[in-house]
């Protein structure tokens, strides 16, 4: 209704200047309606290509399994708003992480984003005295702005950037002060460049971070001792198999602000879209020394829809 | 109160008579096809192999991946068949000069692929002036590629290298 009404609006403001007969309007108004139902039936449609929404990472941004990607989420372009919704498992020896968020990619310039995370401490938590099975909890939004370039089009010498801001606010403030934490909320700056080189088939993105936080966020911010941003790196290379498959690995640089021995992550994934709608992801993940137990390696699962 | 008064404008109006030649009334002229090539005459314009839009593949290796110049017609045909059936973009390409697009696009890609082909169409921004094509348009065209390429059984690897001769026309194709 509301195109036909603003069409007949035009008509009674234009009419009387233009000295158009009125009949001639109320002609385009029923034209305009007509073509409203032929645009009615106009297919609604994924306008991104497979897997370019990327997956989403375990801070909630469009990216890899734990690195950041200048992609937008979502599977729409530049006339759309796309949203895209993730559930993330990672198993390993001494906790149980999951993560669940949802992201918005507003006309493929603009990525919103919000994660949970929660952290089940498991028999960990009982060992340093904060019971077990304790949960760290985190919320992270995020926002992303693609400045410029083109993951897939056009110069092949310009990737796509994109800057990005989330702020992390974790809900176990008292568990990082306990651990010597500066701060429980933080912001973290992103700065992404993303190309597929099709001429080979490979996806590469590299990311720097600005962050304080420690363990991602979920032990707090900088420390007493040392409470200054640091910048970090992000890698990522993949190999595209198909439209639907993709195999690749990724880095990603972290502070030791507590000194705990906290370390760098490391991750070989796989990610398939069985449909247009769905990718699921699985990983081998090196996360380090968690919380000074070391060796926690295990799989990422991971599950998105988009639109 | 608005709808009363479109629908009382509505019966006011007179309907057109039966047998006016609205062609005629609109000077809208016939368009003849080249009786030898079916294709409907353009202005003319100057021929150059530059106006494929990207350099050409050294070598055969990519002629033969893409079954030489019978794989890479079929290739061309099946995707401008493709396209015109294509709900996504059925707006974009109807009008068209479907039978001169077949032959132009099929050069443009037996060039590209160095089939030992000559490119006689115009060039990229020319040709795709006033579409009016959105990224999402451009999307739908390289899948429609990527299902003609998938029936003539090329390779991944060697779809996404001839893509990567493509995908920087995007600077020329996309409008809006």
């Amino acid at each position: 209704m509301t195109p036909v009404f603003n069409h007949f609006a035009t008509c009674l403001m234009v009419a009387p200047l233009a000295l158009l007969p009125m009949s001639l309007c109320a002609q385009e108004v029923l034209s305009d309606t007509q073509s409203i139902d032929q645009a009615g039936t106009f297919p609604e449609y994924n306008a991104k290509l497979l897997l370019t929404n990327a997956v989403s990472a375990v801070d909630g941004a469009s990216g890899g399994g734990i690195s950041n990607w200048a992609t937008i989420a979502g599977r729409q372009e530049t006339r759309g708003v796309g949203v895209q919704a993730h559930v993330t498992a990672v198993l390993l020896p001494d906790f149980f992480y999951q993560s669940h968020g949802v992201a918005l990619g507003i006309a493929d310039r603009i990525e919103l984003s919000y994660a949970r995370q929660n952290f089940d401490t498991q028999d960990v938590g009982a060992a340093l005295g904060i019971g077990q099975g304790y949960m760290l909890n985190q919320d992270v939004f995020g926002a992303k702005v693609r400045l410029f370039g083109d993951v897939v089009y056009g110069n092949t010498m310009v990737p796509q950037v994109a800057v990005g801001a989330q702020y992390k606010r974790s809900l176990d403030g008292a568990v990082a002060s306990a651990v010597g934490a500066a701060h429980d909320e933080g912001v973290d700056v992103t700065l992404s460049a993303t190309k597929l080189l099709l001429s080979h088939s490979v996806l590469v993105n590299t990311t720097a971070r600005l962050t304080k936080a420690n363990q991602n966020g979920l032990l707090g911010f900088g420390s007493v001792s040392d409470d200054s941003y640091a910048i970090q790196f992000e890698g990522a290379v993949a190999y595209q198999f198909s439209r639907r498959f993709v195999l690749g690995t990724e880095f990603r640089t972290k502070p030791d602000n507590l000194g705990l021995g906290e370390g760098d992550w490391f991750d070989v994934f796989a990610a398939y879209a069985p449909s247009d709608n769905l990718t699921v992801t699985a990983a081998y993940a090196d996360l380090g020394s968690i919380a000074t137990f070391t060796g926690q390696r295990g799989a990422f699962l991971q599950a998105q829809v988009a639109f | 109160m608005l709808l009363t008064a479109t629908l009382s404008l509505l019966l006011m109006q007179q309907a057109p008579s039966e047998n006016v030649d609205w062609d005629a009334e609109f000077g809208v002229e016939e368009v003849e096809r080249d009786p030898a090539t079916g294709e409907i005459p353009v202005e003319p314009y100057e021929q150059n192999n530059e106006n494929a839009g990207a350099k050409p593949f050294t070598g055969d290796d990519m002629a033969e991946t893409f079954g030489g110049r019978d794989g890479i017609r079929q290739i061309a045909e099946r995707f401008v068949e493709i396209n015109f059936a294509d709900p996504r973009i059925q707006g974009i390409f109807a009008g068209h000069d479907e039978v001169r697009l077949r032959r132009t696009i099929f050069e443009q890609f037996c060039y590209i692929l160095n089939a030992g082909c000559d490119y006689t169409g115009r060039d990229m921004k020319s040709s795709h002036e006033g579409l009016g094509s959105r990224k999402a348009d451009l999307n739908a065209i390289v899948e429609n590629l990527q299902q003609a390429m998938r029936e003539q059984d090329v390779p991944f690897a060697a779809q996404n290298r001839f893509l990567s001769k493509l995908a920087p026309m995007s600077r020329d194709v996309i409008n809006r």
